[in-house]
């Protein structure tokens, strides 16, 4: 069924801007305070008082519209959307409209499959995020939260040039990635700092048209989008299958009940209204700073994953996932640094394996590595010189991670140096040699599967300690009838 | 003479020899009110006790050795400017509990300059209105006149200057509301360019076009009490980034060679009393040197609609944040959301308001914006170059302020077309962002009529030195309304 049927979709992504006031206001923008204690006389919109545009959101804006290759509109223009709403004090909201300071641009997705597809990026705008309404703990009342609004917001409007839910998420993920390098975002899903709508439509495949979109408002995380679209295209395929139209409208996921649900059709939209602010100017911008922004560009997730491959020989999908966020590969680098660039492949391993899952049980960032760059390549220098196996270091990175010891303490203090004697390896092999005698039989009689089982014996023997690539070499001798 | 019919100089040189405290001046003031704002309804709020404590503050600022030109002179301040603790109703039941919990810039740097305010003039509802009535404490009445209006909206203003209750008060000009008032009630109004006073604190009516400027006797008064409030704000993104002159310094300066330029379109449809007005006041400007000639601006007759688009597409926005919620008037126990606002609303704006909410969101809607709104946009570009290209031929224009002097109270309040024409010479300027003063020239069956000057952007220095010296050749502002000199 679903092949008939082509998904088209684009997102409107609302990256929040990490300055520390708000976009028309001196007043603080950090999250979580208590209730309208972030909220100055602009922001409460008092009789009399005027926006004045934060000079640091207009920077961020401009890095963005860099960064995805957008022409810098040299004069863009502030404009009202006007509607009441108890959370938007002034009774409209300040945004940019016709003319937005970042113009077409585009960012390159990888899908599974490898292939890559550009997701073009129609326009991103500035403009202030609305106050918050409090219903818990409220009988027969709604409270107003104002300290969000006035916040700054860059919505980032894509071209319908997703095709699928997967598409989806990863374009998402790409401009998350994209806005944190930027340092422009701090790309928080759960407070609402990153979040997008969809527009979501189907059409037969082939069809020239679009079919009738609707827009899903407000996904706050990269499953709820993934999510959210699926079931969107479904219903509407099965919509359209069972003889039924779609209509234009505004639905809200419910992310509890996975289901999308209708909240206003195009006949009840607001008429927003939209005119220029006459109490901002027309924002103009000049070359000069455009460039200066330019040349303040920090090195851009696309960039560093081909340096990477460059550079240290990595594997697309290797340099792809260290440079997912600057942190990773600063991090990555780092070791690499102590390792050498000879290493760059194992220390790729490390990271993306024991770190990773060490970081994903405890849910931590990786700045937060309870083992730092330094130590971790301190443990791969000894995997090197042969002092432990890589599989003895699993555990000695375990250790490390608890105790917080460099590698060597730790394999000091566990005796886990590898034994590379070769004469009390043969010892050892000898002992087990001569403990199984019916295995030796069957293993000389052609069952070459019982190699393994003299390796583990040996090991346990060894305590886990003699080098692999020695024993390998004794054992085989042995065991051929030596 | 009276304390109350010195000049502002007059009585700072008074003050600085001693002859009378800031406390005492002030007092006096205050009695005046007391015993004429009676009748003339021109203020809304009386700020006696905070005007003394402010003006012993002066007076101590004074004896510690400091100076200034409005150091302990008295003043009212529209209704429209928020000021700290002291009720600020811009004229509305909307704003009757509103208490502003800051100052606007245009009051803060009179504090800081020392002047006392005395209270808060009584205006036509936000602003909106030509003759005072739609204010919700009821009209003002013309010291001239008292069955007249005083004009619109700075009417309080205009009033208690002729009355002669402050020295100076505050206005507020949107499409002619300091000058046309201050013609009706024969005192000297001169709104400045756009951006050069902030409007931080200004309760806005339309943005593009407000800015706050002042009423006084004479234009050397004016130009004292706009040198205090003129200048950069950061906190208006709108406010001009250039140093504001000093308007006194060339306030003699001879008006030889200077070329006034009668504004062709507000020429020939003068009712003939009004024409022969305009054409003296040309003849004494002409004896102090000054060269007349006449120049069109085929565009300017579109200024009253395309003002009647402009002006309430900005207001129904600027409006909406009155909304119940968090300041203002509320409705007794709204149903729900839609009910606080519409009651909210409903009650606490006067039909004038609505009248222009209604049409302001009518011409920004789907469907209309283009039509209006943006040919309006078209127009005021229009006139605007028009307004550039007179400024390539003279110095200045010249014209009536009104069509009439003063009418009766109730005479056009159900007629707002006919009401709406009353702003026809004076909403260009505030289309074009331009400079313009209101000055008297002569009476109307014993009503006092207005010259008005409109000079190009920033041309304030230039406008205060024409009136000046026309008023060192001519009477006119300084005589008093019966009963108030």
């Amino acid at each position: 069924m679903m092949k008939d049927w082509e998904v088209v979709i684009g997102l409107e992504i609302h990256a929040q801007l990490a300055t520390r006031s708000k976009i028309f206001s001196g007043a603080a923008t950090a999250y979580g305070a208590p209730p309208n204690t972030q909220a100055c006389l602009v922001d409460l919109a008092y009789p009399g008082v005027l926006p004045v545009l934060n000079a640091e959101a207009v920077r961020m804006a401009v890095k963005f519209g860099l960064a995805i290759g957008a022409q810098i509109a040299e004069r863009s223009i502030f404009a009202r959307k006007n509607y009441f709403y108890p959370d938007l004090p002034k009774g409209y909201q300040i945004s940019q409209y016709e003319q937005p300071i970042v113009g077409r641009g585009a960012l390159e997705i990888v899908l599974d499959d490898g292939a890559t597809r550009r997701i073009g990026i129609t326009r991103a705008h500035l403009e202030e995020d609305a106050g918050k309404s409090l219903h818990e703990g409220l009988a027969n009342a709604t409270g107003i939260d104002l300290n969000r609004a006035g916040t700054p917001l860059l919505e980032i409007v894509s071209e319908p040039d997703m095709r699928s839910a997967k598409e989806a998420v990863a374009y998402m993920k790409k401009v998350h990635t994209l806005v944190r390098y930027l340092e422009i975002c701090d790309g928080n899903m759960q407070e609402g700092s990153f979040r997008c709508d969809a527009n979501v439509s189907v059409r037969p495949r082939g069809a020239a048209k679009f079919g009738t979109r609707a827009e899903i408002k407000n996904l706050n995380s990269f499953r709820f989008v993934e999510k959210a679209i699926q079931h969107e295209v479904a219903r509407q395929i099965e919509l359209i299958e069972s003889g039924g139209t779609v209509v234009q409208e505004t639905r809200l996921y419910d992310s509890d009940r996975d289901e999308t649900r209708s909240m206003r059709s195009k006949e009840e939209a607001n008429d927003y209204r939209y005119f220029p602010d006459p109490d901002l100017l027309p924002l103009a911008i000049e070359r000069a700073f455009i460039e200066a922004v330019r040349a303040s560009l920090p090195e851009l997730p696309d960039q560093k994953a081909a340096r990477f491959v460059s550079e240290y020989q990595l594997s697309g999908y290797d340099a792809g996932v260290l440079s997912a966020s600057r942190e990773t590969g600063a991090y990555f680098e780092a070791v690499v640094g102590r390792v050498g660039a000879a290493h760059a492949k194992l220390a790729a391993n490390w990271v993306m394996g024991e770190l990773s899952s060490a970081l994903n049980r405890e849910n931590l960032e990786i700045d937060a590595a309870r083992i730092d760059p330094q130590r971790l390549g301190g443990l791969l220098e000894r995997v090197i010189d042969g002092t432990i196996s890589g599989k003895l270091a699993k555990d000695v990175f375990e250790a490390m991670w608890t105790e917080g010891r460099d590698a060597d303490a730790v394999i000091e203090a566990k005796g886990l140096r590898q034994i590379t004697d070769a004469g009390a390896i043969a010892k050892a092999i000898d002992e087990v040699i001569a403990a199984n005698p019916k295995q030796l039989a069957d293993y000389r009689a052609g069952k070459d599967k019982l190699f393994g089982f003299f390796v583990g014996q040996v090991m346990k023997a060894t305590g886990g300690k003699a080098n692999p690539a020695q024993l390998n070499d004794l054992l085989k001798a042995k065991l051929g009838g030596g | 003479m009276s304390w109350h019919a010195r000049s502002i100089a007059e009585l700072a040189a008074a003050l600085e020899r001693g002859e009378i405290s800031s406390v005492a001046l002030t007092r006096h003031f205050l009695d005046r009110i007391s015993g004429l704002n009676g009748a003339l309804n021109a203020l809304i709020t009386v700020t006696a006790d905070q005007a003394l404590a402010a003006a012993a503050v002066a007076d101590r600022r004074r004896a510690a050795g400091e100076r200034g030109p409005l150091l302990g002179i008295p003043l009212i301040h529209k209704d429209i400017f928020c000021t700290d603790g002291v009720r600020t109703s811009c004229g509305s039941r909307m704003l009757d509990n509103f208490v502003a919990p800051y100052d606007a810039t245009v009051v803060a740097r009179l504090k800081a300059a020392g002047a006392v305010m005395l209270g808060k003039a009584n205006m036509d509802e936000f602003a909106m209105g030509s003759s005072n009535e739609t204010s919700f404490y009821g009209p003002v009445r013309n010291p001239w006149d008292l069955d007249k209006v005083p004009g619109g909206s700075s009417g309080g203003s205009a009033a208690a200057v002729a009355a002669r209750l402050a020295p100076f008060s505050t206005g507020t000009d949107t499409g002619g509301s300091i000058r046309q008032p201050a013609a009706l009630c024969g005192v000297t109004g001169i709104k400045p360019t756009y951006g050069r006073v902030s409007r931080y604190g200004m309760i806005a009516f339309a943005s593009s076009l407000d800015q706050a400027g002042v009423l006084a006797r004479s234009a050397a008064d004016a130009a004292v009490a706009l040198g205090a409030i003129a200048g950069f704000d950061p906190r208006d993104s709108t406010s001009v980034d250039a140093p504001a002159t000093d308007y006194t310094a060339a306030l003699d300066a001879p008006l030889r060679g200077l070329r006034l330029g009668l504004v062709k379109e507000f020429s020939e449809s003068l009712e003939p009393r009004n024409g022969a007005l305009i054409a003296a006041t040309l003849d004494a400007f002409r004896a102090l040197g000054a060269e007349t000639t006449t120049v069109s601006l085929p565009s300017l007759p579109l200024s009253v609609p395309t003002y009647y688009v402009v002006a309430p597409a900005e207001c129904s926005s600027n409006l909406s944040r009155f909304d119940g919620v968090r300041f203002g008037y509320r409705c007794a126990d709204p149903r729900d959301l839609r009910d606080l606002y519409e009651r909210s609303r409903g009650e606490g704006f006067g039909a004038e308001v609505k009248r222009r909410i209604m049409t302001g969101t009518y011409v920004l809607s789907a469907g209309y914006f283009d039509a209006y709104y943006l040919k309006a946009q078209q127009v005021r570009q229009l006139i605007a170059g028009e307004f550039r290209a007179a400024f390539q031929q003279v110095d200045l224009l010249i014209g009536p302020t009104t069509p009439t002097p003063a009418f009766g109270i109730g005479a056009k309040i159900d007629d707002p077309v006919t009401m709406y024409l009353n702003d026809i010479y004076t909403i260009g300027a505030n289309l074009a962002g331009l400079p313009a003063i209101s000055a008297p020239c002569g009476f109307v069956d014993g009503l006092p009529m207005g010259v008005q000057l409109i000079g190009p952007h920033f041309a304030e220095g230039r406008l205060l030195n024409a009136v000046h010296r026309y008023q060192t050749a001519t009477d006119w502002h300084v005589r008093a309304a019966p009963g108030y000199a």
